[in-house]
C-alpha cells in the first residue's frame, strides 16, 4: 500500500498537458490507485516522467520505447484505455 | 513564520508556449528569469495543440500578411483590437522563422521550405479562397515548440519552479506589481518571489466548463490571481467551441482534418456547411462552424439514436493520407470513440475549447487597466501574455492557429519590451510589510476549515452550471439564471473544507486554492455574458437573433466595446475596441458570411 503522499504525489503527477492523458490516467487511479502496490507505484512514475506525446504513444500501443521495467503497468494502461 | 524570499529581475507564471518564449527571450539578454509552473515545462497545455502556426509565409500559395490581418479582424467579428492585430499579423513570419532557427522541426516541402496546410478562416484575397498558412510539425506542433522552447531556455539558464503554484500578486502601495507569493507543493510552504516584473503566462480556464478539450491544469490560475488584486477581466463571455469535440468524450480532433479535407455531415449524409458557408464550407471559422451544427441538430438532423452529434468523415482521404498527416486522430477515432475513422465518420460535437478573453493588455503585453478617464492605464510591473491575456487579437472569435502566434508574437513582444526598458538596470522596489499576509490568510483559512464541501464537489456543481447556462446555445433568461446560480456557488466556494490537512504534497490543498480561481473565471464569463445584448462572434444570444438593423444580432452601435470584469463588487465596466491599426486603412465592419 502506497502512503498518502505517494498517492497525493502520483495524482498530481497524473496531471498532464492534454485531455487524453488525464482520462486514461484518471479511469487508472480511480479504480487502482489505492491498491497500488510499491512495484506498480514505481513502474507508473517512471512512465509519467516521459513526455505527454511520449506516454500517449505508448498507452496507444503505438509505440514499445517504453522505460525498461514498466511493461506491466502499460499493460494496466493499456487495458484502462480501452475499457469505454 | 518569516517567508523565504527569492528575489530575481523577472518572475514569469506558467511554462507553457507564451511563458517559455518569454522567458527565452529576458534570460538571452542576460537577465535573472524565474519561470514557476505547476507542472514540468513540457508538460504544459500547449502540447495539445496540434494544428500549427499562422504565418502568411506564401510556401504554398499566393499570400500576404495583410490577407491574414483581413482574415483576422473579420474572424473577430470585429471586436479585435486592430492595432494589435496588424502587430501579430507582421509579425507572424519573423517569430516561425525564428523558431526554425531555433531547430523547431517543421513539416517541409520538397524544395525545403516550410510545408503549410490550409486551416478554417484563413484566406487569399480578402475571403476570396481557402490559403494554406498554417506552419505545422505534423500533428504535434505544440509538442515541437515547448521542446524547442524549453531546450533553449535551459542553454540560456532560465530558473524552472517546477511544481510550484503562484498564488497572488504582490502590489505596493502606488499599485505597482513587485512580486508574487507561490507555494511549493513539495513542502507546503508559501515563499515569497521579489521582481521588477511578474509575466502572467498561465493559460485559460476551460475547466469551468464541463465539455471542454481543455487539460486538467487549466484552472485559470493567472486570472483569478489579476482579479483578487483588483485588475478587470476583459471579454471574458467569449468562448471558443471547438467544431470537432468527440462526442462523450471532448477530446479535439483538430481543425487539421478540415484542412486535409474531412467533411461534416448530417444524418442524411449531406454536406450542410455547403449551405452555410458556400465558399469555405468546411473551412469557415469555428464559431460559425459550431453554430452550424447546433441548428443541424435542433432542425433534427444531428446523428445517432438521440440526433445529438454530427459525422466527421475522413474516409475518403484513404489510410496512407490520414495515416501520415493525422495519425493521432486515427489513434483518438479508436481509443475514445471506438471508430476507426479510415473506414467510417466520427461523432463530434462543439467542445469549449479556448478563451478569448483574459487580463487586459497593449501590444507589449503590459496589463492595462481603466484610470482617471484613460482606459488603457499601465500597470507597472504586471504583464500578461498568451491564453491567459486579452490584447485582444481574437476579439469574439480566434481563428484556428492563431493561438501559437498569440503566444510567440507577444511573449517575444513583452520580452522585448523589458529588455528595451533597461530591466536589468532598475532596482527592485520595495516589498511592502504585508506582501505573504493575504495568501497565508487564504491557506490558513482552508487548513482550519471544518464542516464545508469539498474542492470537487464544488468545482463539479460549478462546471454543470457554466455548461448548461453559458454554452454553445444561450439565451438571455438562460444566463440570468446562470449569473444567479454562479454567485450562490461562489458562496459555498468561501466554505470548502479540506479532509486532509497535511502540508506535503497536499493536492486537496492545491485544488482548493484552483476552485477560487475557477470562480473568478466563472463569474467575470457569466456576468459579462448576461450582460451583453447582442450575439457577436462565440457570444450567440438567440434572443438576438438576424434583423436588417442587427445582422446576425450584432449590434455595433451599442456593443462594438470590450468588457471589463471587476470583481470586487461583482461589477462591469466598458472600453472602447480599437479600430485603427498601426500603418494600414481600418477594416470597417460588415455583416460576417462566409
Amino acid at each position: 500500500m502506497l502512503t498518502d503522499v505517494q498517492l497525493s504525489k502520483l495524482r498530481w503527477r497524473c496531471r498532464r498537458g492534454f485531455l487524453e492523458n488525464d482520462l486514461v490516467l484518471e479511469r487508472l487511479l480511480k479504480a487502482r490507485g489505492h491498491a497500488f502496490t510499491d512495484v506498480e507505484h514505481d513502474q507508473l512514475c517512471s512512465l509519467l516522467a516521459l513526455d505527454d506525446n511520449d506516454l500517449w504513444d505508448i498507452i496507444a500501443g503505438r509505440s514499445s520505447a517504453f522505460p525498461e521495467g514498466t511493461s506491466d503497468m502499460v499493460q494496466t494502461l493499456r487495458s484502462t484505455l480501452t475499457t469505454h | 513564520m518569516a517567508q523565504t524570499i527569492h528575489k530575481y529581475d523577472a518572475v514569469v507564471v506558467g511554462a507553457g508556449g507564451a511563458g517559455m518564449r518569454c522567458s527565452l527571450q529576458l534570460a538571452k539578454a542576460g537577465l535573472r528569469v524565474a519561470v514557476l509552473s505547476k507542472v514540468f515545462p513540457t508538460r504544459s497545455h500547449t502540447v495539445a495543440a496540434q494544428g500549427g502556426i499562422g504565418a502568411s509565409l506564401g510556401n504554398m500559395d499566393e499570400d500576404n500578411w495583410h490577407y491574414h490581418f483581413y482574415d483576422t479582424v473579420k474572424g473577430s467579428d470585429w471586436l479585435g483590437d486592430q492595432d494589435a492585430i496588424e502587430f501579430m499579423c507582421r509579425e507572424a513570419p519573423k517569430v516561425v522563422y525564428e523558431l526554425e532557427h531555433m531547430g523547431m522541426p517543421f513539416d517541409r516541402n520538397p524544395d525545403g521550405t516550410i510545408y503549410q496546410r490550409p486551416f478554417g478562416g484563413h484566406s487569399a484575397n480578402y475571403g476570396e479562397k481557402p490559403v494554406p498558412r498554417a506552419c505545422a510539425a505534423a500533428d504535434r506542433t505544440g509538442h515541437a515548440m515547448l521542446h524547442t522552447l524549453y531546450q533553449n531556455n535551459v542553454r540560456n539558464k532560465t530558473q524552472f519552479f517546477v511544481e510550484w503554484m503562484a498564488l497572488d500578486l504582490i502590489r505596493d502601495s502606488e499599485g505597482d506589481c513587485v512580486g508574487v507569493t507561490a507555494l511549493e507543493m513539495e513542502t507546503g510552504e508559501v515563499a515569497i518571489f521579489h521582481a521588477k516584473c511578474v509575466l502572467l503566462a498561465t493559460g485559460g480556464a476551460g475547466r469551468i466548463f464541463a465539455a471542454s478539450t481543455n487539460a486538467f491544469i487549466n484552472t485559470g490560475d493567472g486570472l483569478g490571481m489579476a482579479a483578487r488584486a483588483g485588475i478587470p477581466l476583459e471579454d471574458m463571455e467569449f468562448w471558443q467551441f471547438h467544431p470537432t469535440g468527440v462526442h462523450n468524450a471532448g477530446v479535439l480532433l483538430t481543425e487539421g482534418c478540415r484542412g486535409e479535407g474531412a467533411i461534416l455531415r448530417n444524418k442524411n449524409g449531406e454536406r450542410f456547411m455547403e449551405r452555410y458557408a458556400p465558399k469555405l464550407k468546411d473551412l469557415a471559422p469555428r464559431d460559425f462552424i459550431s453554430r452550424c451544427m447546433d441548428q443541424e441538430i435542433k432542425e433534427g438532423r444531428g446523428c445517432g439514436p438521440n440526433g445529438d452529434y454530427i459525422q466527421l468523415d475522413l474516409t475518403h482521404l484513404g489510410g496512407e493520407t490520414i495515416m501520415k498527416r493525422l495519425p493521432s486522430v486515427h489513434e483518438i477515432g479508436k481509443n475514445f470513440a471506438n471508430v476507426d475513422v479510415i473506414k467510417e465518420p466520427i461523432p463530434v460535437v462543439p467542445t469549449i475549447h479556448y478563451q478569448m478573453g483574459g487580463i487586459p493588455t497593449n501590444i507589449h503585453g503590459q496589463v492595462v487597466v481603466p484610470k482617471n478617464g484613460n482606459p488603457n492605464t499601465i500597470v507597472n510591473g504586471l504583464y500578461a501574455i498568451g491564453e491567459a491575456s486579452c490584447v485582444s487579437v481574437h476579439g469574439a472569435n480566434r481563428l484556428g492557429t492563431n493561438s501559437l502566434l498569440d503566444l510567440l508574437v507577444f511573449g517575444r513582444a513583452a520580452g522585448n519590451h523589458l529588455v528595451e526598458t533597461a530591466l536589468g538596470s532598475k532596482a527592485h522596489k520595495s516589498l511592502p510589510a504585508d506582501a505573504a499576509d493575504y495568501s497565508l490568510s487564504r491557506v490558513a483559512v482552508l487548513d482550519n476549515s471544518s464542516g464545508g464541501e469539498y474542492p470537487q464537489d464544488v468545482a463539479n456543481d460549478l462546471r454543470k452550471t457554466m455548461q448548461l447556462h453559458a454554452g454553445v446555445f444561450r439565451t438571455q433568461a438562460s444566463m440570468d439564471e446562470g449569473v444567479e446560480k454562479v454567485i450562490a456557488i461562489d458562496e459555498r466556494a468561501k466554505h470548502l473544507s479540506l479532509k486532509d490537512k497535511s502540508k506535503v504534497f497536499n493536492t486537496a490543498r492545491i485544488e482548493a486554492l484552483e476552485v477560487a480561481n475557477l470562480m473568478e473565471a466563472a463569474k467575470a464569463t457569466m456576468v459579462s455574458a448576461a450582460a451583453r445584448k447582442e450575439s457577436r462572434g462565440a457570444h450567440t444570444v438567440d434572443d438576438y437573433g438576424d434583423t436588417p438593423e442587427h445582422p446576425l444580432g450584432r449590434n455595433d452601435q451599442e456593443w462594438m466595446k470590450h468588457s471589463l470584469w471587476y470583481s470586487e463588487g461583482n461589477r462591469l465596466d466598458y472600453k472602447p475596441v480599437n479600430l485603427k491599426p498601426l500603418t494600414v486603412e481600418s477594416i470597417p465592419p460588415v455583416k460576417r458570411t462566409f
